[in-house]
């Protein structure tokens, strides 16, 4: 989130799209009805279902899912039409007034750079035009038709009503009063805020779903102020923490990024990561990624890490090219990865196509699985019935479960969506022989190390050398990882207003980033996480609710991310003379010399009203980026691309490009894709706020509300297939099949998409063939195994099924273990004992 | 403040006279229905608090889980879609006992305190003393009490009986996300239901309004409804609820049995006569859910 779940309060307008918060969020979501009850909000739901959400929304509209971007291109050229923008808000904070290069082009569904062989793009036009000193040329006046916001307006000329209402199947009439709605949010004193979640990110364009939401709050001048911002809801407990901490195959800590096989050097890494100034005056506060990325390899090599080998850039991975998840079941199916460590992971249920994922798993000689849970993953191979068919005496894989503790049974800090770290403390001990994953990752590191020290081999240089400064070397303590995390000076910090000072002295921790340096003389693990544990001791842990400013920013609850600052941005809260845009929201105020105020600056706090700074500080020209330059895999500006499976088998607005130029499919996926001819309807996957993910489904009172399988089905659709509710069905897609419940229902819609009915089909996540509740069947077997082009999220919310109705359907049964055994606990109700009893073992032959 | 005193005001069948020192305020539960997701987090609680686990049933084609209430889940969201004026809505409703003031179970519970109504409104049952004649569902004016095959005795909704005589809210309130449901004394959520309504009025329901009906004497549990002209909307609320005729009859035989102190054989017999009635009923229902 750019602002917290707090700030929602704040809000005149609340757009829910790409999400359904009140189901997938509900705690959360008390701040939507307090900003509904207190604060006369409006809250607009757009979803191709009338959701949970939609249930208390003011207003409800119907959408194709996968057309949001036409949707939002719509509403950008609604509102640059009748001028409904925050003009000074944009003129001065974003790059709107930015002239492009000549070269830059977008012609029949494609920009400039195109290369259709690799499927990805030359990004060399997609920028600035610069002056002799390497500055970007700008036009105050905005008449340069090079402007980016002329080309942004001729960009989104094509999405009128109509054509808008044609693809995504929202009637007219109601986009209009959206955008009516939307565009009032212009007003200087009235914001809109934006919720949205995995409605928007899996999906094959899921990255711009979410800049063209950006784009419009930028237009609109809500970002940075209070009751604003673009937000997006976390979808598990520290996942936010998850990508903090860079747990993607191409991350390193605080969104640095890994060295490639083409980074030679520590020199050439940091060159390409170190952005140049654009513009004058600004603070490009990323050209400070030498001070984090050395203070980092400081945490994790510690001594051995000196400026005399680089420190220790050669012992780094260097990436030839991504390995996310998708990358990674594809090159176990082809049989070219041996084993697989699965930490807190239920893939075969996470990643699609079930099918593909469990061939690409019997190809593994081992597969260990670290979970306080009998996930589906680890019984992959195991026969289920009808809902895992599969036969265990042809798979060879060695499967290791290792049980875990679960989150309230260890201390440390989550991240929430509001990126504030809160650290928790135990409530009970684990059960059995659950042991915390750093004790397991752990042991496994010192078992290697021996290994590398008696036997050598080929590298084993980052092994050995591993910093490893523990008390108890088989367990780290949440406290010291937490601290190395925040990092802490290796020698004195002398004062940099009075360099006779010690600031800080060597060893103590550090107690914010602008103390990080590039000679080895701080070590930071995270370096966004800096000040979460200083000298003062664990701000996580803070319980103060006091909110001063009454705006729900209670800087003493917790510690946020970057520097304890609540609201990203916040400095574009006051307009460029320093005063609040809207009076009743001041977070913060310039007092003649220096920025203070109820929230932490996001500025430099020395630097007056009036100064050429401007506040989007982490870019290299100051400003928020209408026109992306090249940092998104598709474009600069958001563009309609059809989901690789859609209902019309083209795309109107170019029909030579219809879905992601830039996405990568893997040859052997494409095979697997189905068209309209053969699977009509659009199905969409989704939470319900009954379960989380494939786990309450565990607990015996989750499951007992919601007990078993079901897929939703439009009345019409309904009809013309003799579906009665409640009737069993079959849902196929080109991948394969579930067995449901059919919940006919008034809520969801069949729509006039470009001349044809369009019908779709929802269904809902939760079960499969492990748990408490009964057996269904893993609802990514529909799914297709594509990705977003940037981040490869897969495209689970979009995708071609038909449907039967399944006449000799029976209820499926409760799975057997935990029908028989189930143990009591004091607060999670009655649960598994499939989770808890499991031994440290192999899949034991004689089940076989 | 008094909103926890557990004196006793009536029981079933019973004439002694209850204490009157002590003049406890008179609690209530106010179910927002217009701010409520239907997260089923109370109906989960519910369970929890009362140490009941419903059994893992089937989808009948609804969201609605179980589908009725049961002796296992004493509160259940009902889900109801409804197309008004070419508008859809979804109504959820948390269903589960009324504790009216003037409750039709207690009064035609033949089992000397069975049923027992607190000073500060809650209606209890005692299964202690329940004899499982199933009178109570039809004295309910709005199908709430359930038998148990287990062991014969009826349950359902104690508002937390338990936690409030500590102070407590009950637990459906606690988990309640969205403050959907508040609890406190029954003038403050009137007051915070008057605000509610002219929020919702604002907001273009002209109907919106209170729940609290009278012909039951007024609940301790009430609605905000945005629907307030048309309660049987949201899966069938009773327009006009009122205590079964025949309850006032059976009370009529009641007293001079009571009275007669327990001529025990007779008693007996009498109470297993009616206990057919309400097995009667449950069959009706297992028909209805079929
Ligand atoms: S907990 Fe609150 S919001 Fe959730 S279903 Fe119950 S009353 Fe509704």
């Amino acid at each position: 989130m750019t602002n917290t779940w707090m700030d929602i309060k704040n809000a005149n307008v609340i757009l829910v799209m790409g999400g359904n918060a009140a189901e997938a969020h509900p705690v959360g979501f008390k701040w939507v009805v307090e900003a509904k009850a207190h604060n006369k909000a409006k809250l607009i739901v757009v979803d191709p279902r009338f959701t949970r959400t939609a249930s208390v929304a003011d207003y409800y509209a119907p959408i194709r899912s996968g057309t949001d971007i036409a949707f939002l291109n719509g509403v950008i050229r609604y509102i640059l039409e009748k001028g409904q923008v925050q003009h000074e808000y944009v003129k001065a904070y974003t790059n709107a007034s930015f002239i492009v290069r000549e070269d830059f082009k977008f012609e029949d569904g494609l920009f400039s750079g195109y290369n259709e062989k690799e499927h990805k793009y030359d990004k060399t036009s997609w920028a600035y035009e610069l002056d002799d000193k390497g500055m970007a040329k700008v036009d105050e006046t905005l008449q340069n038709p090079r402007c980016v916001i002329n080309l942004l307006k001729h960009h989104v000329e094509r999405y009128t009503p109509e054509m808008v209402s044609s693809i995504t199947g929202t009637p007219q009439k109601q986009f209009l009063e959206i955008c009516e709605m939307l565009a009032a949010t212009s007003a200087p004193d009235r914001t809109l805020t934006s919720l949205y979640a995995l409605g928007w990110t899996q999906h094959s364009i899921g990255a711009q779903n979410i800049r063209a939401l950006a784009m419009l709050q930028l237009l609109l001048g809500n970002i940075g102020m209070p009751g604003g911002g673009v937000n997006a809801l976390r979808g598990h407990s520290n996942i936010q923490g998850l990508s903090d901490l860079g747990l993607m195959s191409d991350l390193l800590p605080g969104y640095m990024t890994m060295p490639k096989d083409e980074d030679l050097d520590r020199a050439t890494y940091l060159d390409k990561r170190t952005p140049k100034l654009l513009r004058p005056g600004q603070m490009n506060y990323f050209a400070n990624y030498p001070k984090f990325f050395v203070s980092l390899m400081k945490a994790w090599y510690g001594p051995a890490a000196t400026k005399d080998n680089d420190f220790a850039y050669d012992w780094m991975p260097k990436l030839d090219k991504v390995y996310d998840g998708l990358r990674v079941f594809d090159l176990m199916h082809e049989g070219k990865i041996n084993g697989y460590f699965c930490q807190g992971f239920n893939p075969l249920a996470s990643f699609p196509n079930k099918n593909k994922l469990s061939e690409s798993l019997s190809k593994l000689k081992y597969l260990v699985v670290m979970d306080p849970l009998a996930t589906e993953t680890s019984e992959f191979w195991k026969n289920h019935g009808e809902s895992n068919d599969v036969d265990a005496s042809k798979i060879q894989t060695e499967v290791f479960r290792l049980p875990t503790t679960l989150f309230a049974e260890e201390e440390g800090s989550l991240v929430n969506s509001s990126r504030w770290l809160q650290w928790h403390w135990k409530g009970a001990d684990a059960p059995g022989e659950c042991r915390t994953d750093v004790a397991i990752m752990s042991d496994l590191f010192l078992k290697l190390r021996e290994m590398y020290k008696k036997e050598g081999g080929a590298f084993p240089d980052p092994i050995l050398n591993l910093h490893w400064p523990y008390h108890d070397a088989e367990e780290a303590t949440p406290e010291e990882l937490a601290k190395e995390y925040n990092g802490k000076a290796l020698a004195d910090i002398m004062d940099p207003n009075d360099k006779t000072k010690v600031l800080i002295k060597a060893g103590q921790q550090l107690s914010s980033f602008a103390q990080l340096a590039d000679d080895g003389t701080t070590s930071c693990g995270t370096w966004i996480f800096c000040g979460s544990w200083t000298e003062a001791g664990n701000q996580m842990a803070r319980r103060d609710t006091a909110d001063p400013s009454g705006l729900g920013i209670a800087p003493n609850w917790a510690w946020a991310w970057p520097a304890n600052r609540r609201i990203l941005y916040n400095r574009a809260s006051c307009d460029p003379s320093g005063k609040p845009w809207d009076a009743k929201r001041k977070l913060i105020g310039w007092d003649g010399t220096k920025w203070g105020g109820y929230d932490v600056p996001d500025f430099k706090a020395d630097i007056p009203p009036g100064d050429a700074m401007n506040p989007f500080i982490m870019t290299n020209e100051g400003v928020g980026r209408l026109f992306a330059l090249d940092k998104m895999a598709e474009g600069p500006f958001p563009e309609h691309y059809e989901p690789f499976e859609n209902p019309l088998g083209t795309n109107p607005l170019h029909p030579k490009v219809v879905s992601n130029p830039a996405a990568r499919v893997f040859d052997k996926d494409r095979e697997h894709f189905g068209t309209n001819a053969e699977f009509p309807y659009v199905g969409t996957t989704y939470r319900l706020t009954e379960h989380f993910h494939f786990w309450t489904k565990h607990s015996k009172i989750n499951a007992s509300l919601q007990p078993e399988q079901f897929v939703e089905v439009g009345e019409a659709l309904a009809q013309e297939k003799g579906i009665a509710n409640g009737d069993r069905v079959i849902v196929r897609s080109k991948r394969g099949y579930i067995k449901a419940v059919a919940v006919v229902t008034k809520r969801i819609k069949a729509l006039d998409v470009a001349g044809k009915r369009v019908h779709q089909i929802g269904v809902p996540i939760h079960w499969g063939f492990t748990g408490a509740a009964r057996q269904g069947f893993l609802a990514n077997t529909l799914t297709p195994f594509v990705g977003d082009a940037n981040t490869q999220t897969p495209e689970f919310k979009s995708f071609l099924v038909n449907i039967e109705k399944d006449t000799d359907g029976k209820v499926p049964a409760v799975p057997e273990a935990t029908a028989s055994a189930t143990m009591k606990t004091a607060d999670a109700g009655d649960v598994d004992l499939g989770r808890r009893g499991w031994l440290f073992g192999r899949k034991r032959k004689e089940e076989v | 403040m008094a909103l926890q005193s557990l004196d006793i005001w009536r029981r079933s069948a019973t004439t002694t006279p209850s204490p009157q020192q002590r003049e406890p305020i008179e609690v209530a539960k106010l179910i927002d229905v217009t701010k409520c997701i239907g997260c089923k987090a109370c109906q989960s609680a519910c369970q929890e608090w009362n140490d009941v686990r419903e059994e893992i049933g089937v989808n009948v084609g609804t969201y609605q889980n179980p589908h009725d209430l049961t002796a296992n889940s004493w509160t259940l969201m009902r889900f109801a879609e409804i197309e008004e004026n070419g508008n859809l809505e979804w109504l959820i409703r948390k269903d589960g006992c009324m504790h009216c003031a003037d409750p039709g179970c207690l009064k035609a519970c033949p089992s000397p305190g069975a049923i027992i109504q607190y000073k500060n409104g809650i209606v209890d049952f005692a299964e202690e003393n329940c004899i499982g004649c199933g009178y109570c569902i039809k004295g309910c004016p709005f199908n709430i009490p359930r038998l148990s095959e287990k062991d014969n005795k009826v349950y359902k909704c104690t508002l937390c009986s338990d936690r409030v005589s500590v102070g407590l809210e009950p637990a459906c309130i606690k988990a309640c996300p969205t403050q959907a449901l508040v609890f406190g004394s029954k003038d403050d959520m009137k007051d915070h239901a008057a605000e509610r309504i002219a929020e919702l009025k604002e907001r273009g329901f002209e109907n919106a309004g209170l729940y609290d009906p009278q012909g039951v004497g007024g609940t301790h549990v009430m609605y905000v409804l945005h629907h307030a002209d048309k309660p049987e909307l949201y899966n069938g609320l009773a327009k006009d609820p009122q205590i079964n005729p025949m309850v006032s009859i059976w009370k009529g035989i009641t007293k001079p049995l009571a009275l007669m102190a327990m001529a025990g054989a007779i008693l007996g017999g009498f109470f297993h006569y009616i206990g057919i009635g309400p097995n009667e009923v449950e069959e009706d229902e297992e028909e209805e859910k079929a």
